[in-house]
């Protein structure tokens, strides 16, 4: 049985053949490898003087503030981005158009704009009126409606999976439309669709980085600080290098996490949606 | 009213040459992308388990990077590594860079979708590898994620404005000239946000007239 629809199962010929680009393959990352070691040592990123400040205690520090921001910014925007989620979901399936419509309108609009132009809006739009506002609530903000928009279609999407019969048992039992919505649908919408929101929820997390642009001191603000530190011999690569180890390893922990929901819910999961007028 | 329009018509420099670089930014990136995203699909269904790896190595590290991440490194970083890259083509690298891994795994998904008697197939056929994927899969399994594919595109499109914090003028740089120049930041915003409408709005109606047109029936 061949284990792609691609390919035969290889025979001894093809095993070889596919050995051979193998260790080819191989060699070429081993020389790449190679060769970014030898510019990096040609470039003295491995010097001790530009890795010496992850050794004092303030600079970790510095470090950890910034990831505290940044989580702080991700787990706010992530908590009003699921509220923002499910009111519009719900708003855009009610019966009222003065619903219906606006919810429509706002979440289609939102999804369209560039997630930095809207934390431009959070964050300029208040001083051209004279009102302070933090860079933190202006990226809140803009991570808020956009990821929020975006949640509202992947639950919307969600609703629409449930088997009719759940929302006809819940009318028979005589709930009006509000109550089979937050009772019935929403729960279950949810439950199915985890994987997907966790994934959204990666990708606001990854988004906060954006608050470097409008100087909020997330992970990479405080990188770009400490990478141009003179004192350290301008050290750019191994700062980002660490940096970027904190944020692949939190997103992959959270993508991990939601592959393993999507793995479980597989025998759970609702039946084939039937088709809606 | 006028003095709304106004913004729009005495900064008509700076708002074509930032909507033109954009531009420039998403047809270079879409290429690119699509490029290399379909390459990195090659290597994760091939059956070379090496090139497998590496494929799902790269995808894997790539989606969990913020693209501002990309960018940094690109433009503070690579320097340092003697590696010195202008403003612009480091702006077309990380969009390429950083979307080839979305568009590589929305490719695996559509090659997923099809049927597997179209592979055995092609192989009774004595078709290689290469020409079972090229030749029949490929074009059928493109066809399937157009949509998709498009969406990605669209968020593309969206991620340049990035660029904007990386010293390359184009729309989402509009704001930081049009704010030195004393313009009312309410009025430019809505300007920005209306030209981008008009690039994603063509993008969302070509979606759905491929989704219609390109159906395929199963």
């Amino acid at each position: 049985m061949s284990a792609s629809v691609l390919y035969d199962e290889p025979g001894p010929r093809a095993r070889v053949r596919h050995r051979l680009v193998g260790v080819a393959t191989l060699g070429l990352i081993g020389a790449f490898v190679a060769f970014t070691i030898y510019r990096f040592t040609e470039t003295g990123q491995f010097e001790p003087l530009k890795w010496k400040q992850f050794e004092y205690e303030a600079i970790q520090l510095q470090l950890l503030h910034g990831l505290l921001a940044t989580l702080e910014a991700a787990g706010t925007a992530a908590v009003l981005a699921l509220i923002f989620g499910g009111v519009f979901a719900s708003a855009r399936i009610s019966d009222a158009w003065i619903f219906r419509a606006p919810a429509t309108f706002l979440v289609e609009l939102f999804r369209a704009i560039p997630l930095l132009i809207l934390i431009f809006f959070g964050y300029y739009v208040p001083l051209q009126y004279g009102w302070h506002i933090s860079n933190f609530w202006a990226l809140v903000a803009g991570l808020t409606v956009y990821n929020g928009s975006v949640l509202a279609e992947i639950i919307r999407a969600g609703i629409a999976a449930i088997p009719r019969g759940q929302a006809e048992a819940a009318y028979a039992l005589g709930m009006q439309k509000g109550q089979v919505v937050r009772l019935i649908l929403l729960p279950q919408a949810i439950r199915a669709m985890l994987p997907s929101i966790i994934g959204q929820l990666v990708v606001l997390l990854k988004d906060t980085a954006l608050g470097f642009i409008i100087t909020y001191p997330e992970l990479l603000y405080v990188g770009k600080q400490m990478g141009s530190r003179l004192a350290f011999d301008l050290p750019y690569v191994p700062t980002y290098l660490v940096v970027a180890a904190i944020y692949i390893g939190m997103c992959a922990i959270m993508s991990a996490f939601a592959n393993w929901l999507a793995k479980r819910g597989d025998g759970k999961r609702s039946p084939a949606p039937t088709p809606r007028r | 009213m006028l003095e709304f329009f106004r913004t729009l018509t005495n900064n008509w420099d700076i708002f074509s040459r930032g909507f033109l670089t954009t531009l420039k930014l998403f047809v270079i990136g879409a290429v690119g992308s699509l490029t290399v995203g379909t390459i990195l699909a090659t290597m994760r269904v091939s059956p070379v388990p090496v090139l497998r790896g590496l494929g799902a190595a790269y995808v894997n590290i790539i989606r969990n990077t913020p693209l501002t991440l990309v960018f940094a490194f690109l433009v503070f970083a690579a320097p340092k590594l003697g590696i010195e890259i202008a403003f612009e083509p480091a702006a077309y690298t990380a969009l390429t860079i950083y979307t080839a891994a979305f568009i590589c795994e929305t490719l695996r998904s559509g090659i997923n979708t099809v049927p597997v008697g179209q592979g055995e197939a092609a192989r009774a056929l004595g078709m290689t590898f290469g020409q079972v994927l090229y030749l029949i899969v490929l074009p059928q399994a493109f066809r399937t994620v157009v949509p998709p594919l498009i969406s990605m595109l669209n968020a593309m499109l969206k991620n340049t404005t990035v660029a904007a914090g990386f010293s390359v003028v184009e729309a989402g740089a509009i704001q930081a000239y049009l704010s030195e120049r004393g313009e009312n930041q309410v009025v430019t915003l809505f300007w920005i946000t209306f030209g981008f409408l008009c690039f994603v709005v063509p993008l969302i109606l070509l979606q759905r007239y491929l989704e219609r047109r390109w159906a395929v029936v199963r």
